[in-house]
């Protein structure tokens, strides 16, 4: 397998915050890559420090082969880049906008067509609309056209599906593999937990560090602790009481319930439903479940 | 090349789909060419004055008659005694008060006293030396074809004859005035608010990722707008022209390509600020603040630069605009050739390319 990415002990400080801290990582060529993390993790700092927008404090990156600092000229001709806030001319059209970027990258719409039709086909009846009137699940998928117009080898998608409804979020993922069987390495960053399990592989980045990189289900499996998954409507109080349980290791609100970790190897999750009931807390329901990569996320974090 | 174009064709498509900066670019010349020719001037009419009439014999009746029969008096109100005069004045209806003594009529025929006395508002100095000027020919118009009488012997008569601007319009020295601060707005505060924009929006952060050269983007930035200030350029001069019958003495040719000059130089310095700020507002601040300001105070546009303490001289010198100015007065009042005013030519030249090459270097090829 062929190295895409290569990132070697990246650091980089704003003033007095470490926003990454010695961060290693390997993509290879033609994999569908997850950066998963929450808001401020440094996600968007490693962006720019790849697509040669930032420099680093420290350390090395190559992007297809190219160095980010030496070879920027070369490296910008060869990476297909997305922000994270949208960031096409709001009051150029659909058509003037992918024309524009064709132009500057020295292409056409025509001639690279075929990478960009799946999505184009979608937005071209609106193509004469002004990029700044089109909703957002359009304006991402503008934006991925745009990103692809010069056929690039590795595509940087930053937070794309930020602020897009579900439907398009799915929509929006669909694309991204059909655009992997097209050869294209695609490095994708996202606060979703649920949209790790549709990566190749994934890394954890919380606080500028990585936490963890391995394949969604790897990762999932190699996790050694069992959930319980706690229904209650009283979940607040629920939350407090467990909060001071002695053989508490974490709970944490999970949507509509609960997911409780117990500081024991081995326990009667009876035993933990007990002592809720034993505080009043009337309802509880409970059941073991496998765990979520968000559990494992929560987990690593904590650390 | 093909980028280049690409590029320039999407600046004309932001100018023209936005109303305001449109409204900017072609709207404001012509407001303040207007405002300055009409509104604004230096001349007076139509001014209103008081008079205390304490001889009320056919003299005095008669030079009433004749400030009032000039276009530039209005006798509002006529007072009784001196205690009306300051109230006369406070109530700021009245610029002036024009009063009689007792004795004007015997006064008249005796050289070496005071016939009338001319009392003004001098909260605007100018005006108020102005108004007792005219006052003053008109009393001396009188003397002379009513009386028979000779102007005194013992003054020396001066008489002043006034070149390039015989007629003392003041359009003619606002025409060359606003004709810099409009390009000099034009140019440097719509490309330093253009690129700033483009940083505002985020869409920078992709022009950077792309393969274009900085020489291209900021040719493409400035290129519609040298257009754009040619354009204004040319409304002013026809403004001029038109409707306030300014002459142009010198040649068409060079005064095309001193404006040309002139529109670079503006422009590199919109750019020079555009590298230095990152908001729209900022820009808009800078452009306004450090630009508009001294292009109209210190460039010799409406206070004289040989009256200015000696710091400020030496500060106008760095003022493209005021060497603009002297071109363009040369050009359009005097109707002087090259050899007039190459080195103030040279010295434009040499900021311009300074300011380019400061612009260039400091455009950032990455964020912050």
């Amino acid at each position: 397998m062929q190295v895409s990415l290569q990132i070697s002990d990246i650091s980089k400080s704003f003033k007095d915050l470490k926003a990454l801290k010695h961060i290693s990582l390997e993509v290879r060529e033609n994999e569908l890559f997850g950066l998963i993390g929450p808001d401020g993790a440094g996600k968007t700092t490693l962006f720019r420090i790849l697509a040669s927008l930032l420099l680093p404090d420290e350390g090395q990156a190559n992007v297809a082969g190219f160095d980010v600092i030496k070879d920027y000229k070369q490296l910008r001709k060869n990476i297909g880049y997305m922000p994270g806030k949208f960031s096409l001319y709001q009051d150029l059209t659909v058509e003037e906008n992918l024309n524009f970027f064709a132009t500057i990258f020295n292409s056409s719409i025509e001639e690279n067509y075929d990478l960009i039709k799946d999505i184009y086909v979608q937005i071209e009846p609106f193509k004469k609309r002004k990029a700044g009137d089109l909703s957002g699940g359009m304006k991402q998928k503008l934006a991925l056209s745009c990103a692809l117009i010069h056929k690039p080898k590795v595509l940087f998608l930053d937070e794309p599906t930020t602020g897009v409804d579900p439907v398009s979020r799915n929509e929006f993922w669909g694309m991204l593999k059909k655009l992997q069987k097209k050869g294209i390495t695609i490095f994708v960053s996202t606060p979703y937990m649920d949209e790790a399990a549709l990566c190749d592989r994934i890394a954890f980045i919380n606080q500028g560090e990585i936490l963890q990189v391995d394949t969604p289900s790897a990762i999932v499996k190699n996790f050694a602790k069992q959930v319980l998954n706690i229904q209650t409507p009283s979940i607040y109080k629920a939350l407090r009481v467990l909060g001071s349980y002695q053989h508490t290791h974490s709970i944490y609100p999970f949507g509509e319930s609960l997911h409780y970790m117990d500081s024991r190897k081995d326990f009667d999750w009876n035993e933990v439903l007990n002592h809720l009931k034993n505080e009043e807390i009337k309802d509880v329901e409970g059941e073991l479940i496998s765990p979520e990569i968000e559990d494992v996320f929560m987990e690593l974090s904590r650390n | 090349m093909k980028k280049f174009i690409g590029f320039v064709k999407k600046e004309f498509y932001h100018i023209f789909r936005d109303k305001r900066s449109l409204f900017i670019l072609f709207g404001m010349p012509v407001a303040q060419i207007l405002l300055f020719g009409f509104a604004i001037s230096n001349e007076i009419n139509n001014v209103d004055i008081a008079i205390l009439d304490k001889a009320d014999d056919k003299n005095s009746k008669e030079i009433i008659v004749n400030l009032k029969a000039s276009k530039y008096f209005n006798v509002l109100d006529y007072l009784q005694s001196e205690k009306e005069i300051e109230t006369a004045f406070q109530k700021g209806k009245v610029k002036a008060v024009v009063t009689f003594d007792q004795d004007f009529a015997r006064n008249l025929q005796r050289p070496k006293t005071s016939k009338l006395q001319i009392i003004t508002d001098a909260t605007n100095p100018n005006v108020a030396n102005t108004i007792t000027n005219y006052i003053n020919s008109i009393v001396v118009k009188y003397q002379m074809v009513n009386l028979q009488q000779d102007p005194p012997p013992q003054l020396v008569q001066s008489e002043s004859r006034m070149f390039f601007n015989p007629a003392l319009e003041s359009v003619y020295m606002f025409v060359p005035g606003v004709m810099t601060v409009i390009l000099m707005l034009v140019s440097a505060m719509m490309t330093s608010i253009s690129i700033t924009r483009e940083k505002e929006v985020g869409t920078m952060e992709i022009l950077l990722v792309s393969p274009l050269k900085p020489s291209t983007v900021i040719a493409g930035k400035v290129v519609p707008y040298i257009f754009l200030s040619l354009i204004n350029a040319i409304v002013i001069v026809l403004l001029s022209v038109f409707v306030f019958q300014m002459p142009i003495m010198g040649s068409l040719f060079w005064l095309s390509i001193e404006s040309l000059l002139f529109i670079v130089t503006s422009l590199s310095l919109g750019i020079l600020i555009s590298t230095l700020s990152s908001t729209q507002q900022t820009a808009m601040m800078i452009s306004l603040m450090g630009l508009m300001l001294p292009t109209i105070l210190l460039s010799g546009f409406i206070f004289p630069i040989e009256s200015m303490p000696y710091p400020l001289q030496l500060i106008s010198h760095i003022i493209p605009a005021k060497w603009f100015i002297i071109i363009i007065k040369s050009i359009m009042l005097k109707g002087v050739g090259f050899s007039f005013f190459w080195k103030e030519t040279l010295i434009l030249v040499v900021m311009t390319i300074f300011l380019l090459g400061l612009s260039i270097k400091k455009y950032k090829i990455r964020l912050a």
